[in-house]
């Protein structure tokens, strides 16, 4: 047996962990979820905001990172909605602009009678521009210096919501949602720090640790990965129970599910890999 | 009859109701908002005189849990005080042009709550007078609040705030210079081994012996990211080694900038190891600037040629374990260096040897073996022995310090005292080196 | 020469713009030279294009194996450049409508829109859940205990694991919110895996995260350095030709 498993075929590995990541997921198993301390920081920071607050959502991510990072933006985009926020939409990533599209979408159609046919008004799609951390720089100092038109060629000065901004550093909250150059590294280094931005972001399970160190100082709060997502979740429905019902306000408490099942395999197979390794030692092949 | 009558009392209760109430309620809308006080502005300091702060305390009517909100948010205005045009004119004409010309237009809408609001469209040397006003239900507003005077934005040849930060830099960088200059004239520093650049000879004369390619990956950012730099110098070592051995090497960018920077580094390679003629353009190549497009490329080669080295030294991001899982499984010996730490572990896991952070900037004075090189390590060094002693300083103090208010809070003394030594230090600590000024 | 000018550029530039950090007046000048590297790093995109076409011609000429790839490669790129160009199937923007191009290029419904949504988004998202698997493979063949350091890691790996998923409450959940006897301020509760999983994120993670940085940032402050002084210019290629 354990011959078999030392030249084990890789490829059964893989079966295993497709197995462990699709039962639970069609499935739907989900699991309640207590928030953590950093995650509430992250839920007050937008519900202590004043209903109608101004609120800039960077999401900088791509269709890539879309399964792990989806889920905080629709999350961010729903609470900002909750309390009737006005949103900057923009992104730092050629291939956002989707991604905005798909948080737009919630506003119209779930919250049809703060948004729908409101943009202008209550939200903005800023889309995208070329430049990397150049472009934050620009925009904390003087937006229309970066953005002149929004994604739709409008000039900012005839848009009600960017007509008097001069810069990000007149609003009242920073959402970046990031999966990796340019980020939340970057948003915190040359927009929030400096400017004293209120900024909370999530951010991928990989990106988590080195975002740390900024909290709580120049970070307001972070989700990180799934679970940041899931209990951020968590929170609005405790708040607002009617989303307890909908399932659309539960897609990072849903991709749970499959995350504790692979957890588990992977402690299984890293205690295979270790017998594995005893026996070997033991035989003096290692 | 009753019933009739009943009706009748209903449907005139009904209106007069509504009148009653909504008459109620519209006299408690009316009132506009007490106006917010202590309106005062500041220059931004350190700036090129481009901003203004303001601040006010907050009108008593905008309080935290009034329903309906009597206070929904300030309007601020700004106008330029032109110091000729001030004068009071006889000439009504006269007068009221200059009130157009100066007419205070609005700059921004903070919501309640908020007592701060920073104007940064202001030109340096201008003088300039704000009001303020508080917004209540139905746009009512409160009497305007002015500035006693107008403040000037001025601006600063020197940001002073951020003095200790140039202090570092000039230390740090002074360091790095002056070690590089002993080096230059004769002083010798002893390096320790680094194993993973050790591995680099035996990889490639491994590919040699097997026949087989070595791959080299510079990481998918573009030349700009001092990463990317620090891998096309190791990459210049490799080539070196590469041209001794007679092995393959290839090397897929995933930038235009970065392909032809490699070029011209590996052609000089070859030539310094007397082996120009060897040198093949063609295995350098772009592939796309998409992440995942250029993983898939690179895995797809692995799988097909089956390089018997792989080195990865730039900046990665999710493609570093794709990358390193597939070589493993080709069997190749694997390097790796980069400074993005979320991808150290991956590679540290899949890789036989990994370069940690600084050490992969470090190679390349390493594998040059240049002594001038291996002075800017020690300039490093002396940069952390400046990080370890403020680090520790900054802990003992904070540490003392906390003792200290614990004490004192201990001794229940109501009397407020000036700070102690340790909490100034603490605050200037806080303030100037930790601050937005310094780092 | 070639090595010269190119190194008088990069010193000029990189101290000036070091300077300007430290005055108001100039510390635009930062975000000019980036966007001055924005444009050249387009341009330098016709090279990369045009090194691709030659690469995959080359492939397909000499029927290299796996020359289809190349085909396949040929065709999307100028499937794709094509649309994007041309803004096959773009509405006239509203504020413009008699200009046919002045609709944005990834409007919905669009064949641009098309390919992303169908075979762009797809893909990429394929690429990234690669990682699953791979980590999988990497988990059972490189954490093992071979010595104290190792085992270390391999407790610290399962504690997170658990931590962070609804198992971590399951297993330690039932600890109850007491004191341990005969020591003060410590529960049981304080041993839930979560609560572990996050100690050892906040104390031990984020400090050595912040080691790792600062070495880091000195690392890149002495390699900036080396490049402005021009003490090393092995990235500069030779000053003879070959």
């Amino acid at each position: 047996m354990l011959k078999i498993l030392q030249t084990l075929d890789r490829r059964w590995i893989f079966l295993a962990m497709f197995l462990a990541v699709a039962i639970p997921l069609i499935m739907g198993m989900t699991f309640p979820e207590k928030t953590s301390d950093q995650v509430m920081a992250v839920f007050n920071a937008v519900e202590n905001l004043p209903d109608g607050s101004n609120v800039v959502m960077a999401l900088d991510y791509d269709p890539a990172s879309e399964g792990e990072l989806q889920p905080m933006a629709s999350a961010f985009t729903r609470h900002c909605a909750l309390k009737k926020h006005n949103i900057y939409f923009m992104t730092l990533w050629p291939q956002g602009g989707p991604m905005i599209q798909r948080s737009t979408d919630l506003l119209e159609n779930d919250y049809p009678e703060t948004y729908k046919g409101k943009y202008g008004s209550k939200y903005v799609n800023l889309g995208f521009r070329a430049g990397n951390e150049g472009v934050i720089k620009l925009v904390v100092e003087d937006l229309k210096k970066s953005y002149d038109t929004d994604v739709q060629g409008t000039n900012l000065n005839d848009i009600p919501l960017t007509k008097n901004l001069k810069n990000i550093q007149q609003v009242d909250l920073l959402c970046n949602v990031s999966a990796g150059y340019p980020g939340s590294k970057e948003w915190v280094l040359y927009g929030s720090a400096p400017f004293d931005i209120p900024t909370v972001i999530g951010c991928t399970g990989v990106q988590a640790p080195i975002m740390l160190p900024y909290i709580p100082q120049q970070l307001t709060g972070m989700l990180a990965a799934i679970k940041g997502a899931a209990e951020y979740e968590q929170a609005i429905i405790n708040r607002y129970p009617e989303l307890n019902d909908n399932p659309a306000a539960k897609e990072g408490l849903k991709r749970m599910g499959p995350q504790l099942v692979a957890h588990v395999l992977l402690i299984g197979l890293i205690a295979l890999g270790n017998v594995i390794y005893f026996w070997e030692r033991k035989q003096g092949t290692a | 009859m009753h019933l009739w009558k009943n009706v009748v009392i209903r449907r005139l209760m009904i209106p007069l109701t509504w009148f009653i109430t909504s008459s109620v309620s519209l006299a408690i809308a009316a009132e506009p908002p007490a106006p917010p006080t202590q309106f005062r502005a500041e220059d931004v300091p350190g700036d090129a005189g481009t901003a203004i702060d303001l601040f006010w305390t907050l009108s008593p009517d905008d309080e935290e849990d009034t329903k309906p909100r009597k206070v929904l948010r300030y309007v601020i205005y700004r106008k330029t005080v032109d110091g000729d045009k001030k004068v009071p004119s006889l000439n009504p004409g006269t007068k009221m042009i200059v009130e157009e010309e100066n007419k205070f237009e609005i700059i921004g809408e903070p919501t309640y709550r908020v007592n701060k609001f920073r104007d940064s469209n202001c030109e340096a040397g201008v003088p300039y007078m704000y009001r303020i006003e508080a917004v209540g239900q139905e746009g009512l507003t409160s009497t305007p609040v002015e500035l006693k005077e107008p403040v000037i934005a001025s601006l600063q040849w020197f940001n002073l705030q951020r003095s200790w930060f140039a202090v570092f830099v000039f230390l740090i960088c002074g360091s790095v210079i002056l070690f590089i200059e002993m080096a230059r004239k004769g002083t010798i520093f002893k390096v320790r081994k680094i194993a993973g650049l050790e591995a680099i000879n035996d990889a490639v004369g491994r590919a040699t012996e097997m026949g087989r390619s070595c791959l080299f990956v510079p990481g998918i950012q573009d030349i700009n990211d001092i990463q990317t730099v620090a891998g096309i110098t190791i990459l210049a070592q490799v080539a070196e080694t590469t041209a001794d051995y007679r092995a393959t090497l290839e090397v897929p960018t995933s930038r235009s900038l970065v392909m032809t920077t490699a070029r011209d580094t590996v052609e000089a390679a070859y030539l310094a190891a007397g082996r120009p003629d060897e040198y093949n353009e063609d295995d350098i190549y772009y592939i796309t600037d998409e992440q995942f497009g250029y993983v898939a490329s690179v895995t797809g080669k692995m799988v097909r040629d089956k390089p018997a080295a792989c080195f990865y030294m730039g900046a990665f991001y999710a493609e570093s374990l794709i990358l390193a899982e597939t070589g493993n499984s080709v069997g190749a010996i694997q390097v790796a260096g980069t400074a993005m730490p979320t991808q150290l572990p991956f590679f540290v896991a899949a890789c036989d040897f990994t370069l940690i952070g600084e050490e992969f900037f470090a190679a390349s004075a390493y594998l040059s073996g240049e002594p001038q090189q291996l002075g800017s390590l020690k300039g490093q060094d002396f940069g952390k022995v400046i990080g370890g002693i403020l680090l520790l300083a900054g802990c003992i103090i904070m540490t003392l310090s906390s003792f200290e208010s614990a004490f004192e809070s201990g001794e229940k003394s109501q009397v407020e005292s000036d700070p102690t030594f340790l909490q100034s230090a603490q605050t200037y600590l806080k303030e100037n080196i930790l601050g937005k000024g310094g780092f | 020469m070639k090595r010269t000018i190119p190194l008088f550029i990069s010193a000029v530039t990189g101290f000036v713009l070091i300077g300007t950090a430290f005055i108001p007046q100039f510390v635009d000048w930062g975000n000019d030279a980036m966007a001055w590297f924005n444009l050249l790093a387009a341009f330098a995109f016709i090279l990369g294009g045009g090194n691709l076409l030659k690469m995959q011609l080359q492939k397909i000429s000499a029927q290299q194996p796996g020359w289809g790839y190349a085909a396949v490669t040929l065709i999307a790129f100028f499937i794709t450049l094509y649309v994007g160009l041309a803004k096959v199937g773009v509405n006239p923007s509203v504020k413009f409508p008699e200009f046919a191009w002045s609709g944005e290029f990834q409007e919905e419904g669009s064949a641009f829109w098309w390919l992303f949504e169908y075979i762009f988004y797809p893909l990429s998202a394929t690429m990234f859940a690669l990682l699953a698997f791979y980590i999988s493979s990497a988990a059972f063949r490189a954490f093992r205990a071979k010595n104290t350091e190792a085992t270390i890691l391999l407790l610290i790996a399962v504690i997170v694991l658990l931590g962070r998923t609804y198992a971590g409450v399951w297993l330690t959940g039932w600890l109850p919110n007491e004191p341990i006897i005969g020591s003060s301020g410590i529960t049981y509760s304080d041993f839930h895996l979560p609560h572990l999983s996050q100690i050892i994120m906040d104390d031990f993670t984020t400090p050595g995260m912040r080691a790792i940085t600062i070495g880091i940032a000195l690392g890149v402050a002495s390699t900036s350095l080396k490049v402005l002084l021009g003490v090393d210019r092995s990235y500069l290629g030779s000053d003879q030709e070959a």
